[in-house]
């Protein structure tokens, strides 16, 4: 089973080749949907079986890795010179993102088919999903750096690709230079910013190379596993990968391109920017966790980014109005609890919480997506208002989502994050400080969800009833959101923890991956302590004190919020200007280099001495031309002259030689 | 008689030929000139030809004289075709294929 690995990226590969070939030509909505969703159902299906079969075996013979070609250089390469092959290494955490990825990819997909009709990018769009599944499946499936590289830069190319997707609409950037966007200049910025990052990224990759001498992940850990701890060299190694972490995963300083990539469909938003591309980051550091375990200074800098991106993005997510900006500011906050368990070297508890994000906020992005519809592409927050009476499934799962995100037990959210916070108090690596920050945040996190399912659900009606009649989405929408839904209820029963008389079964299960990092940092595996339910009820006391603060801001007092509005104004500004984080960028990097160009670059190098040695060189010829070419006069006899002339100086050059 | 004086009337004759084709503006004139010139290299020929008892030479002029006669129909047809599109034979005023 093991050796069909292959075969789940194939299939999203064979829909993107068809559909990108022939979709234009087929006009077929249900043929176009059935094949975009069906290579990725097939994927699914096939990770699932080696899952199952994975389940059967002792979790040593859990990791296989098949080759499939040498790439560059030949499998049987000699230590210094570079060689990589295309392998797919399936072990517990690839198969793991694997099943995300597919599961998660094909509700979405089948999402898409109700959520993209009538659009005449509708091939386009499954072609584009496609090509990103397969690239995403490279990312963690692959068995050396550059083939999950590839991956990486595939999806990178995707996000570009599907956020500028209607590259002719404007989109809201938050007031920052408002009405000037284009979606693609968002798609842009999530480019260049990524960019960015991938040169960290790559930087690292060489450093790797040079250090180990190899891109092989077995190799490179292999060599790792026998390197001291704290050497300057890893220390340098793991801060560049960590920054091509935070451009792919958002963080600071990296994340602006996130919530300006809501320009593009939801379900993108919802696979891309959420439950998938964005955790990239995430699993590239639990992949490397050994190479990291050697580099503790780079461990506290990744908690301490994660605990500020949790806290800064989650403010931010406070004042926002658009339903999707919501989301992605909580994203970017997410993505920020699951680097904080990283940076405190529970790397078991932040894959945890990548997979339970991956359900509650795939669900909560197509609950938007679904509202977006019925209010026909309405998405201002403060234009929504008593929707649960018109789309009641939509209400119902989004609230689940919320609860999930909340992190109210027995929801999925509440394991997964308070796995976080309790490795952030106890593990060494971190303090009550990077704690009370986490806990500080999941208060926020439940008051703005609250805030935006009351104030797009709940509450009175603020929408236009002459031109807007919402209604339920389509089945092919609501199903995915009822599947999501379930998995956001029963998606945290996988690592419950021992306190609550559980077995954290995916901490086992991920176990192996993670013990040769654990022992480098020697992480002790804990036993229960009262601090630790102490610490529980603190944390949901928070949440629920949130999400009671959201319901009497926003349903039972609503003058509060512009009272408050009014009286904090100096804060409420920052906030929405998003801490002038786009303003400073924009001042610091974005004006400077456009000036450099202009200046220097364009009219200095470019006109002054590229351009005018090119032209410089056809002017030249032209003259010499103008002239020479006087010589050919069209009069034969003159030719002939020139050429007897020419044979008699010769005789002579001869004869007297 | 001798080598030279053949030689001799060979190169007056081409030098005669070289100067009709470089001045004359005629087309019919220019191509006398032409023929003539070809002679005195047949005359060259079969002179180099007695002198030094060889018969290539002369095998030689046979195909000349062939070549020529092919090239007189050719040419005078070209310059008929010639005349009935510009009504004149006058190279100095047939010199559209240049700048």
């Amino acid at each position: 089973m093991f050796s069909l690995a292959p075969a789940i990226v194939l299939f999203p590969l064979l829909g993107f080749l068809f559909l990108g070939l022939f979709g234009s030509r087929l006009n077929n909505e249900r043929l176009i949907g059935i094949v975009g969703s069906g290579t990725v159902g097939l994927s699914f299906l096939v990770a699932t079986a080696i899952f199952i079969e994975m389940l059967g075996l002792p979790p040593e013979q859990r990791k296989e890795i098949v080759q499939l070609f040498a790439w560059i250089g030949t499998f049987t390469g000699t230590s210094t010179s570079l060689s990589v092959s295309v392998g797919y290494q399936i072990d517990q955490l690839s198969i793991l993102m694997t099943l995300i990825v597919t599961g998660v990819g094909f509700l979405i997909h089948v999402y898409s088919i109700g959520y993209m009709h009538g659009d005449p990018g509708f091939w386009r769009f499954f072609t584009y999903l496609n090509l990103f599944i397969f690239a995403m499946l490279n990312l963690v499936l692959a068995d050396n750096f550059l083939l999950m590289f590839l991956g990486w830069e595939g999806v990178g190319l995707c996000s570009y690709l599907l956020i500028g997707f209607w590259y002719d609409r404007k989109f809201e950037t938050g007031g920052y230079k408002p009405g000037t966007a284009y979606t693609g200049d968002a798609a842009k910025k999530a480019f260049i910013i990524n960019r960015i990052g991938d040169f960290g990224f790559l930087l690292g990759m060489f450093l790797i190379y040079v250090q180990f001498e190899s891109l092989n992940f077995d190799t490179v850990f292999g060599r790792a596993a026998v390197v001291n701890v704290g050497g300057e060299v890893m220390t340098w190694m793991t801060l560049l990968l960590f920054i091509g972490a935070t451009g792919k995963s958002a963080q600071i300083p990296l994340f602006v391109w996130l919530p300006d990539a809501m320009a593009g469909p939801t379900p993108v938003s919802a696979l891309i920017h959420a439950a998938t591309m964005v955790t990239a980051g995430v699993y590239m550091v639990a992949r490397c966790s050994i190479l990291f375990a050697l580099a503790p200074t780079t461990l506290q800098i990744i908690a301490v980014i994660g605990a500020l991106t949790a806290i800064m993005a989650a403010t931010i997510g406070l004042v926002q109005n658009d339903i999707k900006k919501v989301l992605a500011y909580s994203t970017v906050s997410q993505l920020g609890y699951m680097f904080l368990a990283m940076g405190v070297a529970a790397f078991g508890a932040g894959i945890f919480h990548v997979t339970t994000h991956a359900f509650f906020k795939a669900l909560l992005f197509l609950g938007s997506g679904a509202v977006i519809h019925a209010m026909h592409e309405e998405q201002d927050i403060q234009k929504m208002g008593g929707l649960k009476k018109y789309m009641p499934t939509t209400y119902k799962t989004f609230l689940i989502g919320a609860i999930a995100i909340a992190g109210i037990p027995p929801f999925a959210g509440f394991f997964s994050k308070d796995e976080i916070l309790w490795k952030a108090f106890s593990s060494d690596y971190g303090s009550v400080l990077l704690w009370a920050i986490g806990v500080l945040g999941a208060g926020i996190t439940a008051f703005y969800m609250f805030r935006l399912t009351i104030l797009t659900f709940e509450g009175e009606e603020r929408f236009d009833h002459r031109h807007i009649h919402p209604h339920e989405a389509p089945r092919t929408m609501t199903i995915p959101l009822i599947v999501l839904a379930g998995l956001s209820i029963v998606g945290g029963f996988i690592g419950i923890p021992q306190s609550l008389m559980g077995g954290n079964a995916l901490e086992q299960w991920l176990e192996p991956i993670f013990a040769p990092a654990l022992s480098k940092l020697r992480v002790m595996p804990h036993h229960v302590e009262v601090t630790e339910y102490i610490l529980m009820v603190l944390s949901v006391g928070i949440a629920l004190a949130g999400i009671y603060g959201a319901r009497l801001v926003y349903l039972r007092r609503q003058e509060l919020s512009a009272l408050w509005q009014q009286k904090y104004a100096r804060i409420y500004n920052i906030l929405w200007n998003k801490y002038y984080l786009d303003e400073v960028y924009d001042a610091l990097f974005v004006r400077p280099t456009l000036r450099l160009s202009n200046s220097l670059l364009w009219k200095g190098v470019d006109v002054a001495v590229i351009d005018w040695m090119v032209n410089g060189t056809a002017t030249a010829v032209a003259w010499c031309a103008f002239w020479v070419r006087r010589v050919q006069t069209g009069v034969a006899q003159m030719y002939a002259t020139v050429l007897v002339g020419g044979i008699v100086v010769i005789l002579f050059w001869l004869m007297i030689k | 008689m001798e080598l030279q004086t053949y030689l001799l009337l060979s190169a007056v004759t081409f030098i005669i030929g070289v100067v009709g084709v470089l001045a004359r503006r005629n087309a019919i004139i220019v191509f006398m000139s032409i023929e003539l010139m070809l002679n005195s290299v047949n005359l060259t020929l079969v002179a180099f030809s007695a002198y030094l008892g060889d018969v290539t030479g002369q095998m030689l002029v046979f195909f000349v004289m062939t070549v020529a006669a092919a090239e007189a129909a050719i040419g005078l047809a070209i310059i008929i075709a010639l005349f009935r599109n510009k009504q004149t034979v006058n190279l100095d005023d047939i010199n559209i294929l240049k700048w």
